[in-house]
């Protein structure tokens, strides 16, 4: 690795098992820094939000720690090369009905013009969470997907609910599962994926390696 | 398409592969490690560890390889086995586990399993539900959840505490079949169908697999999501690869290399 190579910044807000995202930039060769820091972040080379948990909680988290102001600007405005995972993927929406039953839907950061939805598989017999393994459908080529072959795009999901996009050319790809689950968007130097690409063995492993190698 | 999942399981004394795993290439078969890089070579879905240390002093060691597996290998993975406190639950994840199995301590303390899915999200609580048939033969099916090791019984029936811990947030369902469990026999299927009817979320079949058409049973019979299994593979009797192949010539959704 050049002694000069910038960092990769994983963004940490407070939630839990950000450890295999870490690991498995590092297996891609590249240096990841954990951290909260607006200076780390804004030095780094490429941003990641990782994300697990609940919604409401999350975006509060990132709130708490002024996290959503420095990605505006890291991101947003200086367009830093920026990949969002699973929850992370889902806080880039408007808004979640997730555990919003006796009010608004939580907020999101709203950078895509999209909305979070419980999972209603047409199928009784579908489990939720989606847990597992899924083929994923390109509707459009991007550079994260880049050499992987097309029999090899499928990622490891765990997600009770899903992205519903208004804008069809922010979707990459998707995933059927008793209704259509999106499952990789993307805008601009921003990619999200509604699976976990550090778990996806080689295919996740691969994608991650493109994002990382990418400077739109 | 969605995918079924083949889970090996491992089961860990001490930081040490009990039984041992048969691949011929192996340096160390006693390394959990070495043993879940040949199992990601192989295309595995899932990885099980079921730690099986008896002292509490030597859970340190798990945890160091649960960190090193998830440094080498890029797959989820469930750790089970002595998981009673939230503290347990936030080191495993915080070392590199995605999803924590608790057994026991659901059944003494139900609270414990809302707790974990309230702090870490249900998508990695699994709840292991070990069960032995009680009903008498050709009466309708009744299973009951036993403990330690399946020698203790509580008398709380299988399938209302399935569907207890899935009310509460597991997300997963992990179920052992008491008296199959060893006998190569294959799963009990009406128990499996029973537990994966009731409930919404996903079920892991185990215990009992003996060959390549017990697993594809379990999916097809037993409505599992996904099939757990351990001596079958250890011993290097089958490869993961050619079960799953088995079972997608069995008309199975399985994930293989393209």
């Amino acid at each position: 690795m050049p002694s000069n190579m910038l960092h990769v910044a994983i963004v940490d807000y407070g939630i839990n098992n950000i450890r295999s995202v870490r690991n498995a930039v590092e297996y891609c060769g590249f240096d990841p820094v954990i951290s909260q820091d607006r200076a780390a972040i804004e030095d780094a080379s490429h941003v990641i939000l990782p994300g697990v948990g609940a919604f409401g909680d999350a975006m509060a988290k990132l709130r708490a720690r002024g996290l959503d102001d420095v990605l505006e600007r890291v991101v947003r405005e200086k367009g830093k090369p920026f990949l969002a995972v699973c929850l992370g993927m889902q806080l880039l929406a408007r808004a979640s009905e997730e555990h919003a039953d006796d009010g608004e839907p939580h907020r999101g950061l709203g950078w895509l013009d999209a909305d979070i939805r419980r999972i209603r598989p047409n199928d009784p017999e579908l489990k939720i969470p989606h847990m597992g393994w899924n083929t994923v459908s390109k509707m459009r080529e991007h550079p994260a997907l880049a050499a992987i072959r097309p029999g090899n795009l499928a990622f490891y999901f765990v997600h009770s609910f899903s992205m519903h996009c208004n804008d069809e050319r922010d979707v990459v790809g998707c995933a059927q599962y008793g209704q259509s689950i999106t499952a990789i968007v993307a805008r601009d130097h921003i990619v999200a994926t509604q699976f976990h690409p550090e778990k996806s063995q080689d295919s996740g492993i691969e994608l991650l390696g493109n994002f990382l190698r990418w400077n739109p | 398409m969605f995918k079924v999942r083949v889970i090996p399981c491992l089961d860990v004394k001490d930081g040490r592969v009990v039984k041992g795993v048969n691949f011929v290439d192996l340096r160390d078969a006693g390394d959990p490690v070495e043993a879940a890089i040949a199992y990601d070579a192989a295309g595995a879905d899932e990885l099980c560890f079921l730690d099986i240390t008896a002292s509490h002093e030597n859970r340190g060691v798990m945890l160091d390889a649960v960190r090193r597996t998830a440094q080498a290998c890029f797959m989820p993975l469930t750790v089970g086995g002595g998981v009673r406190r939230i503290e347990d639950i936030r080191a495993l994840l915080a070392s590199g586990a995605d999803k924590v199995s608790i057994n026991t301590a659901a059944v003494d303390n139900r609270t414990f399993v809302r707790q974990a899915a309230e702090k870490f999200g249900g998508q990695c609580v699994v709840v292991a539900i070990d069960a032995k048939k009680v009903s008498a033969e050709g009466a309708p099916g009744r299973w009951e959840i036993f403990t330690h090791g399946g020698r203790r019984p509580t008398g709380i029936d299988a399938i209302d505490f399935a569907r207890e811990v899935v009310a509460l947030g597991a997300g997963e369902i992990l179920l052992t079949s008491m008296d199959r469990d060893g006998t190569r026999q294959g799963f009990d299927i009406p128990l499996t169908r029973a537990v994966a009817d009731a409930v919404t979320v996903p079920v892991i079949a185990s215990g009992g697999v003996g060959n390549l058409d017990h697993l594809v049973a379990g999916i097809r019979d037993g409505h599992a999501t996904a099939v757990l299994a351990a001596s079958i593979f250890h011993f290097g009797e089958f490869s993961v690869r050619a079960a799953k192949e088995y079972m997608a010539r069995a008309g199975l959704p399985m994930r293989l290399d393209a």
